[in-house]
């Protein structure tokens, strides 16, 4: 065929440039695309945070009325502290032990929704997310009733002598961690699913053609492969959970309150800003520890 | 003997799902029969005598219709401001290379591990000391604040899990990038759009914390119901949380039946933004 | 657009496409005349879809130029090529049914009457009926027919196939070369066409080229390279060779004379890569032929002794593998004509061929023979 022949090599043009006018639109794109919402975290997120750590340094004897000095008073952390330590491991308490709760709930839930339902499956999920859209205070109200001492559950339970005849629900640290584990559930289901929902069942199949117990088919396949969901979860479930204050004050007392009444109050009603700042930076710093002690020796950074 | 035991292994797991799904439905029940409720005093919250006043005139107390109102009014702005700010950054994020893309994804990452009690103190703190009057915008620029997040998160998600072939594929026959964006890019992006916005909206709805700082004297529905919590709270109260409970059900139920032939329907799309909805 | 002047040839000069220190396709110089059916041959990985997607604008060249004609296109946005491609993965619009996908590219054109062009279009690749179904309801082999509907029917005067028959059963793929081939014919369009199917290759293509590593290590009419090949690679991934490792010990006359394994060789010189130092000796299987003893070879003749090691039946044919003293097995393929003598495993037997049939390539001084296939090709096809 002698229509064809190679090109002599090196009889072309120079090499055609990289065309620099689109190129140049194209370096300042990105920084346009993200110009609005990054100012817009950076104004409203990041500034008010360096704020709130200059506030958390004010001068304690100030007030709202008198004006605050930046007088560098690292002492408000210490004596925030130990003014509050109860409310502030109290926080850590709950949360973790509704993560227990929630744990042994979400996770077969989960699991179930993923690997069970079969064509249910939609409609399952649809109801993990459902009862989120009746609002969060109107649900916790509503625990509120249920567990109230004349409810029909505080009766049942008196009347199979799991109470005393005086024993109540609300009002106790029981009350507080349920309507934790409860308001926060859905997050902590829905990333389990969702990583649950792309295991392969013939995997396990597989596994337990292997391995023979179920018990050991999850430990070593189902487990293993939902950890990317499981830690989602967690982490979704317990930051919220740590700083909440709405169920210890709907369904507890001043003796269940956690940091988040504290902080409440010291910028609502007692109008300490130093001591609210340096305590909303106590927790703050306290979760990110425990997350990043956690992702460590989950071995895994990149989990949002 | 064994017949049964084998029945319950193989669906215990469906059993305790099954429980632990009627704990999730337990309060709900509870408001909607309260929301039939004629309570026999203001702090009353025990099942009186049934009604259908509530629902006939759900206004009666005036001041909470007004709050759903204005809620539904800065979910609105905040939902517009964030989707469009959050899917323009999504879009950077994963169509473009560019400098200092790690800070961005950690500025991104960090609202979303920060407890609300801290965002909300913390903008508090910058209002007060910029000396801006608490009210209603300044509801709405903290709630775009904590909605951006999330929109980002779940736009990427359905971006990145797009063929960037499909584009070129459009380029090949003759599109134009604009074209490509309008015919191929954007009607595939956009249940994930659907998604964040419905989130976004969702989240601001409901938000009480961050809100109860910055808000001023403006009351919201969630601000609403806290401070009726002390006084007695009026069954309309249930009404609406029943109501909302209805309609965002159907509204769901409704595109998962359209979307059935188009296996990603707006669930699946949503998937990867529960992490979202994190905020109350 | 499309056809609006004669197209000329499309020539690819110096084009090189680096990913960061790996060069995927390098230096790569060629014309491929205008109208004519180019297919490109390769081990996966070699550079294929890169080459093609230069052509097509979606992949920026990091040197050289792509010109069709006069005119080189190389800084042309994809959309302003008249270029069109069938893409390796499809990739067809999962959100608009089989008719918009058929019926995008002119669309674009802002042609407005599109119906009956589609259903000729979807009734060429027999799928009529289909209009209305999504890309995810359609079948592997649908969506390439889909794929290839609507690449065609903008009659672009490039048109690129990635791998467009890979999916389809074999008659079906039968039927669409033979319409590919028609289409080519009648409307004169250019087609540069990847396929790993060396059948598919030669029986279609005017000019077959093969690359490896970024490189075209041939190219010509298909007979061409596969009598006479021009490297090792191309010898055996092409076909099948029987390379034997020697030393060219000289010439006579016509003939270049090559030393392997201690026996004297001689290769006519038109047929020779190499004249000088270390070459492979070439022969394909089927231009060999064996003999019970050497007194049987025919006179002018070259042969090998061995072993029948192995003797599969295939039909048309019978595969022998001789294992000769130093342990080579040569693959040897007889027709199974019925006057050829059959050969029992274990049986002594004498390979012989016809000096003109062998060539002789070049080789690296540590190579060893080569008698086996190049991995993941078809041993043999298109003998
Ligand atoms: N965007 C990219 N970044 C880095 N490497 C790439 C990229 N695209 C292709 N490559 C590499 O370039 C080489 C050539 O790829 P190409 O897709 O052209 O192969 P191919 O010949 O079409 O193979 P196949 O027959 O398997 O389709 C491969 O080694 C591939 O890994
Ligand atoms: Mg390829």
């Amino acid at each position: 065929m002698s229509i064809l022949a190679h090109v002599p090599a090196g009889s072309g043009q120079p090499a055609s440039p990289p065309q620099t006018a689109r190129s140049a639109r194209y370096r300042f794109l990105p920084y346009l695309l993200l110009l609005p919402g990054a100012a817009w975290l950076l104004l409203f997120f990041a500034v008010p945070l360096v704020q709130l750590a200059s506030a958390s340094l004010y001068d304690p004897e100030g007030s709202l009325s008198t004006g605050y000095a930046l007088t560098w008073a690292f002492g408000n952390y210490p004596t925030a502290l130990q003014q509050y330590w109860p409310q502030f491991s109290r926080s850590f308490l709950y949360a973790g032990m509704a993560l227990v709760l929630a744990l042994l709930m979400g996770y077969p839930l989960a699991y179930a929704i993923a690997q069970k339902a079969g064509r249910w499956k939609n409609l399952l999920l649809v109801c993990v997310v459902a009862p989120m859209f009746t609002s969060f205070l109107v649900r916790t109200l509503a625990w509120k009733t249920i567990l109230s001492d004349n409810g029909w559950l505080v009766g049942l339970l008196r009347d199979v002598h799991l109470l005393g005849p005086d024993g109540r629900l609300l009002a106790t640290p029981i009350a507080v961690v349920l309507g934790l584990t409860y308001n926060f559930l859905p997050f902590l289901v829905l990333p389990l699913y969702a990583s649950l929902e792309r295991l392969d069942y013939r995997l396990l199949e597989a596994a337990s053609d292997l391995y023979a117990s179920p018990l050991k088919t999850f430990r070593r396949v189902t487990l293993p492969l939902s950890m990317p969901g499981l830690i989602a979860g967690t982490l979704l479930f317990f930051i919220p959970a740590t700083g909440d204050y709405i169920n210890a004050e709907l369904l507890g007392t001043p003796n269940q309150y956690m940091i988040g009444n504290v902080i409440d109050s010291a910028f609502l009603v007692r109008l300490d800003y130093p001591q609210g700042a340096a305590l909303s930076f106590l927790l703050m710093s306290a979760i990110l520890a425990v997350v990043f002690v956690y992702l460590r020796r989950a071995g895994t950074e990149d989990v949002l | 003997m064994s017949r049964v035991s084998r029945w319950l292994a193989q669906h215990w797991v469906m059993g305790v799902a099954l429980l632990v799904l009627g704990y999730l439905f337990l309060p709900i029940a509870v408001v909607a029969a309260l929301s039939f409720n004629r309570p026999s005093s203001r702090l009353s919250y025990d099942f009186n005598e049934f009604t259908l006043d509530n629902w006939r005139n759900p206004c009666a107390t005036s001041d909470m219709c007004d709050a759903v109102l204005r809620s539904a009014q800065i979910g609105f702005l905040a939902t517009v401001a964030a989707t469009a700010l959050g899917t323009l950054m999504a879009f950077a994020l994963v169509r473009h290379r560019f400098r200092g893309r790690s800070g961005l994804n950690v500025l991104i990452f960090l609202p979303m591990a920060t407890p609300e009690l801290v965002m909300g103190t913390s903008l508090l703190a910058l209002f007060v000391a910029g000396g801006v009057p608490l009210g209603f915008w300044t509801i709405v620029i903290a709630h775009v604040m904590f909605c951006l997040s999330f929109v980002v998160v779940t736009v990427k998600a359905r971006l990145a899990g797009m063929d960037r072939r499909l584009e070129e594929a459009a380029m090949d026959l003759y599109a134009s990038e604009w074209q490509t964006f309008r015919r191929i890019t954007l009607p595939l992006v956009l249940p994930g759009i659907v998604a964040a916005a419905l989130l976004a909206f969702s989240l601001s709805f409901d938000d009480f914390i961050i809100t109860n700082f910055n808000s001023g004297t403006t009351v919201t529905f969630p601000m609403y119901v806290w401070g009726a919590a002390q006084r007695g709270i009026p069954p309309q109260v249930n009404v609406i949380g029943t109501a909302m409970f209805a309609i965002a059900l159907l509204l769901v139920l409704a595109t998962m039946l359209r979307g059935r032939r188009a296996r990603r329907s707006a669930i699946t799309a949503a998937v990867p933004a529960p992490r979202a909805a994190s905020r109350s | 657009m499309a056809q609006e002047t004669p197209a000329g040839d499309l020539r690819l000069a110096n084009l090189t496409k680096t990913f960061g220190p790996f060069t995927a396709v390098d230096d790569l110089s060629l014309t491929i005349a205008q109208g004519s059916f180019f297919a490109l041959l390769g081990a996966s990985g070699c550079g294929k879809t890169t080459t093609l997607r230069m052509i097509a604008g979606l992949e920026e060249p990091t040197s050289g130029q792509v010109l069709l004609g006069d005119r080189d296109i190389a800084g042309l946005r994809p959309y302003k090529r008249p270029v069109n491609t069938v893409f390796q993965s499809y990739a067809l619009f999962p959100h608009l049914d089989i008719f918009e996908n058929v019926a995008f590219g002119l669309r674009r054109r802002g042609i407005r009457s599109v119906d009956s062009q589609v259903r000729e279009m979807l009734s060429l690749v027999q799928l009529d009926g289909y209009e209305r179904r999504r890309p995810t309801q359609l079948s592997g082999g649908q969506q390439q027919r889909v794929a290839l509907a609507r690449a065609l029917i903008n009659h672009p005067q490039v048109l690129l196939l990635d791998e467009p028959l890979g999916a389809l059963d074999l008659k079906l793929r039968r039927q669409m070369q033979i319409e590919l081939k028609r289409i080519q014919t009648e409307v004169g369009i250019t087609f540069v066409h990847v396929t790993h199917d060396q059948e598919e290759a030669m029986t279609m293509a005017d000019t077959v080229a093969v690359m490896n590593a970024g490189r075209i290590e041939q190219l010509g009419a298909p007979a061409d390279i596969y009598e006479f090949p021009a490297t090792a690679f191309v010898a055996n991934f092409l076909g099948q060779s029987n390379l034997i490792a020697g030393e060219v010990s000289g010439s006579n006359g016509d003939d270049t004379l090559v030393t392997a394994r201690g026996a004297r060789f001689s290769v006519p010189s038109a047929r020779a890569r190499a004249d000088e130092g270390p070459v492979y000796l070439g022969v394909r299987p089927e231009k060999l032929h064996l003999a019970g003893a050497a007194v049987q070879v025919p006179a002018g003749s070259q042969h090998l002794e061995g072993t029948i090691s192995d003797a599969s039946y295939v039909g048309v044919s019978t595969q022998y593998l001789l294992r000769t003293s130093w342990g080579t097995e040569l693959s040897v393929f007889v027709a199974n004509s019925g006057t050829q003598q059959r050969f029992a495993v274990g049986e002594r037997a004498v390979a012989y061929w016809d000096p003109r049939h062998a060539f002789l390539l070049g080789r690296r001084a540590d190579e060893d023979d080569r008698t086996t296939p190049v991995l993941d090709q078809p041993v043999g096809a298109s003998s």
